[in-house]
């Protein structure tokens, strides 16, 4: 049965309800599929096969005994380790964290934990979700399963590449500036962004709290609905949480892959194509908007003037939330502490000792830029400047969404470039997020899923934008042109990741 | 760092020279069940770190929620104070390293408070009311509370290490913060006092926190400046932090002033700091310097969404406000019938709701002034206490009253009886149980008591005989003393006369 691994998690689920597979089996499946090939992919920080197995089993008991359960009850799950789980070890990638069990759960855990999907393990990430490539993780890089050579996006690279190297069928992804469709584009998967404010924020280890969305990252469209129904909704917890339920993913995506997009106008947008793109990338995207004029929809030119100022903006809001977000990574309460060897003990010398350590440089680098950005004389200048291009940008969507339903673009300008290139270019590697963060600043839904591969071998993502709380719009488009493209195909093109060489 | 004895000038002398300037910025706990931005539970006196939860020890991931019950209390100090109440204000950070804010920020309003632009008239030992124009109130989370174990002094210095309790972490605050205070002139240290103590007593009045300055709840930082004369622009200021009595604050003040005279008449320039009170000694210490280049980098609450207060709900609160202590002080004047003196010395003493309560016991208003003002004020003067923290209760006095007016005890026992109070032997009834002290009413043991009196002094049956009465009170003295007072005086008259008659 070493094909349960490439199964989807909705055919998953189908054969657990149907009884042809056990919970434990497609745990087990998933969690030997880990052992052979995590070794060299490094998708995962920790993985918890015992509590996968013991959920597994009780679900495999549960459904014997006739119990109602959950449609994704027993479908195995990677969460990114930025994601707060209770008696496991979380360390959002960083030294800083490592061997912090947490006294509690997220809320979206909680909901994964009630609808008992075994929770395989915590996967790989750019230290505190900052970075584009899963190179800035204290534990090592994450490699892309297309070529071992390239990164596998980030800040979810272990999500997405925990996908693509099938270790899981549903991962968690977080999203501040792009880290969930980025990685999902670089690697040939599924990555949602949901409307800012539908899935809590509780227990998210926070990155900028005003950017910050946690969503689904899978293989199909129709997967990610599945899974951002789970963990969507309401939460007294977070006080940013929307009221609405999260419902009508599933009913929009199995609606979407009938294929029919008659009435349906796609904006595209001015400033996010042509120039800076790489030539596959804008091909793949010109052959996907030809796709969706197929299905009846119709498509229009629309101008975002402002976006080219977006990723100016998001590096000032986002470092300097970060900056003031990782001040209690200290070593007074928890996590890493380093004590000076030399002169007095002082708390404020412990501190300085333990960031010192504890932070990467990337960490570092965010934080000076944040504290700069915050400080009294240049806070208008750079925090307040950038919260007024914000409420442009927030503009310029509502009037693109004035003369289209959605909007869409390529998800990244390239596809993965190979490990180190942009290390010493912290600019360049800012680059890569430019079409995914002005999402971010507006709240609005993103959707990246894959079109095809470039001329370089490697796959592209395509990018779908909705107004705020019109996720089930995204899903209908996306799940419209997945089945255009698989059509073409005649398969999924994960499918065509090259097979991984099991380490013994 | 040893505190040398500065040089001061003589307060009188010292307000001749300078008109002081003060800025009071008050803090109270409010007494809500749970904490300003979580569920975990606020109780006085917790073990340490038991009363928290993810949200108030800042563990990563941990979200704030705004508790509208805070709000609440926020918004009837505001309109107390006469504010406006803002539609809509933020949370904001305030970033700075301490071992003792869990997320090494403060959540709290900084340019958007929920209440502004109000005032409070305070009513001085004279009965002159001075109005005190009030800047702003705001809402924000209390920090923890470091120990420093190891050293003499308790403080960092010397200490082998540090332990940090978190249960107070998250406590809600209202910050109310007045504008700058001109016109007290050399009554100040009394303006300031007075305002602190007006204060607490609306905080008691709304019902929003026990406010009790022992265990701060109440923490009041008071800004003083001096300048040559009213028209000058305003000096250098310091800013005297968790002043924690009303007492304190007024010797604050005054010490504040005679300590900047000094300086200013020495040619120098006084230094923008903060400065510690020490209640042992009564002065001042230099703190941190305040300098310009503290940066707290203030940004709006992300984490929160704005707290926007619906105008019927505001209303709702203004109409629900009650009876303000100034307001009550006169309707109270009038039922109980004291003089406006009185009432004043009541009031200065703290005592107002100390009689109140014992009113309400179901003692008269003028026996209750008796024991607040008489003995009990006594023994907090000669214990240096607040009156409100003298171990009795106004329960305690009002049964105490009782036993006297039902004849149980007479006056004399009754101070007795008190001081049994005083040294934690119980209540009233019970230390009257215990020390047998219930008056003598069977005739038995008094007739026997008196006839070996009489017995004694023959000389005075006769004299009482013949129809001098006057030494029948030493007869009554005797049979006292050797009833160890506990006979009713009034009884023991008739049965002598029945006796000798």
């Amino acid at each position: 049965m070493s094909d349960i691994t490439r199964l989807t998690a909705a055919e998953l689920a189908q054969k657990l309800q149907a009884g042809d597979i056990t919970s434990e089996q497609a745990t087990q499946a998933h969690l030997d599929r880990i052992a052979a090939v995590d070794p060299t992919i490094n998708a995962f920080v920790t993985v918890t096969a015992e509590d996968a197995l013991a959920t597994a089993r009780d679900v495999d008991e549960r459904r014997a005994r006739g119990e109602q359960l959950h449609p994704l009850a027993g479908v195995p799950i990677a969460i990114k380790d930025v994601v707060v789980t209770d008696g496991v070890q979380t360390t959002a990638g960083s030294k800083m964290l490592e061997g912090w069990i947490p006294p509690y759960d997220a809320t979206l855990v909680e909901k994964i934990k009630e609808a008992r999907l075994p929770i395989l393990g915590k996967t790989n990430m750019d230290e505190f979700a900052m970075g584009s490539s899963t190179e800035h993780s204290a534990y090592g890089n994450t490699l892309n399963p297309w070529d071992i050579e390239r990164i596998p996006g980030g800040s979810g690279g272990g999500s997405a590449a925990a996908l693509a190297a099938f270790e899981a069928p549903l991962a968690i992804g977080t999203d501040t500036g792009g880290s969930i469709r980025q990685p999902g584009a670089v690697t040939g998967t599924v990555g949602v962004k949901p409307t800012y404010g539908s899935v809590s924020r509780y227990g998210l280890i926070a990155m900028a709290s005003s950017l910050d969305q946690a969503g689904p990252v899978t293989r199909t469209v129709l997967d990610a609905a599945l899974l951002h129904e789970l963990i969507g909704g309401h939460d007294p917890k977070d006080s940013t949480s929307l009221p609405q339920p999260a419902t009508g993913y599933v009913k929009a995506a199995q609606e979407g892959a009938l294929g029919d997009l008659t009435g349906v106008r796609v904006g595209i947008v001015k400033e996010l194509t042509g120039e800076g793109y790489q030539p596959g990338v804008q091909a793949r995207f010109d052959e996907s908007v030809a796709l969706l004029r197929d299905a009846g929809a119709t498509v229009v030119e629309v101008s975002c003037p402002s976006f080219t100022t977006a990723l100016a903006a998001y590096y000032l809001i986002m470092p300097a939330e970060a900056s003031s977000n990782l001040a209690k990574f200290d070593g007074m309460r928890f996590g890493l502490r380093v004590e000076p060897t030399d002169g007095p003990l002082t708390a404020e010398r412990v501190m300085a000792a333990t960031r010192g350590q504890g932070f990467g440089d990337e960490v570092k680098r965010r934080i000076i830029i944040g504290t700069y950005a915050l400080s009294s004389g240049y806070y208008d200048a750079y925090y307040g400047s950038a919260q007024k291009v914000r409420t442009l940008i927030q503009r310029d969507f509502t009037a693109a969404f004035e003369q289209a339903d959605v909007l869409v673009s390529p998800t990244s300008p390239t596809t993965a470039f190979k490990f180190g290139e942009k290390l010493d270019d912290p600019l360049a590697m800012y680059l890569n997020d430019i079409a995914t963060i002005p999402a971010n600043l507006a709240g609005v839904p993103g959707m990246s899923l894959p079109n095809g591969v470039s001329d370089d071998g490697m796959p592209v993502g395509f990018q779908i934008l909705a107004p705020i709380s019109e996720d089930a719009r995204m899903y209908r488009i996306g799940a419209a042109l997945e089945s255009a493209l698989e059509k073409q195909w005649g398969e999924p093109l994960i499918n065509r990741v090259p097979e991984l060489e099991a380490q013994a | 760092m040893s505190v040398s004895s500065p040089d001061l000038v003589a307060y009188d002398e010292a307000v001749t020279q300078y008109d002081p300037v003060i800025g009071i910025e008050v803090h109270v706990e409010l007494g809500t069940k749970t904490k300003m931005f979580c569920s975990a539970e606020v109780e006085f006196g917790g073990e340490a770190n038991t009363q928290v939860t993810p949200v108030s020890l800042g563990l990563p991931g941990a979200l704030p929620v705004v508790n509208g019950k805070a709000v609440e209390s926020a918004i009837k100090i505001g309109l107390a104070l006469h504010c406006t109440i803002a539609d809509s204000c933020r949370f904001a950070r305030k970033n700075y390293f301490y071992p003792d804010v869990p997320k090494n920020f403060q959540t709290s309003q900084y340019d958007e408070p929920i209440a502004y632009d109000g005032y409070l008239d305070v009513e001085l030992d004279d009965g002159e009311i001075f109005r005190v124009e009030i800047e702003r109130a705001h809402m924000e989370e209390d920090a923890g509370k470091n120990t420093h174990v190891g050293g003499s002094t308790g403080r960092i210095h010397g200490a082998e290490y540090s332990l940090v309790d978190y249960n107070r972490a998250g406590i809600p605050l209202v910050e109310i913060v007045t504008k700058p205070i001109e016109g007290a002139g050399e009554r100040a240290p009394e303006v300031a006092r007075a305002y602190v103590q007006t204060l607490r007593d609306i905080f008691r009045a709304l019902d929003v926190s026990e406010a009790r300055m022992e265990r701060g709840n109440v923490r009041a930082d008071v800004n003083l400046s001096l300048r040559p004369t009213p028209e000058s622009p305003l000096g250098t200021r310091t800013e005297t932090k968790n002043v924690n009595s009303f007492r304190s604050i007024e010797r604050a003040v005054r010490y504040e002033v005679e300590r900047q005279a000094a300086i200013l008449n020495a040619g120098k320039t006084v230094t923008q700091e903060t400065r510690h009170w020490h209640e042992d000694t009564g002065i001042t210490t230099a703190g941190r310097e305040k300098s310009d280049a503290e940066d707290y980098r203030y940004f709006p609450e992300p984490d929160l969404v704005p707290v926007e207060p619906s105008r019927e709900w505001v209303e709702e609160l203004r109409a629900s406000l009650p009876e303000m202590p100034a307001v009550k002080r006169r309707r109270l004047r009038e039922e109980w019938g004291y003089s406006d003196i009185e009432m004043r010395d009541v009031v200065n003493a703290g005592a107002l709701e100390l009689i109140e309560n014992t009113v309400a016991g179901g003692v008269s208003p003028a026996a209750a002034r008796k024991w607040w003002m008489g003995e009990l004020a006594r023994f907090a003067k000669e214990n240096d206490r607040e009156l409100a923290s003298v171990p009795v209760s106004p329960a305690q006095i009002a049964e105490l009253q009782r036993l006297i007016d039902e004849k149980k005890i007479n006056d004399k026992i009754g101070r007795q009886v008190l001081e049994g109070v005083l040294a934690g032997e119980g209540d009233p009834a019970e230390i009257v149980s215990a020390r047998g002290l219930e008056i003598v009413s069977d005739d038995g043991p008094l007739l026997a008591a008196i006839d070996q009196v009489l017995a004694d002094q023959p000389d005075i049956v006769e004299k009482v005989r013949s129809g001098n009465m006057g030494p029948v009170g030493a007869i009554i003295g005797a049979v006292m003393k050797a009833t160890r007072g506990q006979a009713d005086a009034g009884r023991v008259r008739e049965l002598i006369i029945e006796r000798i008659g």
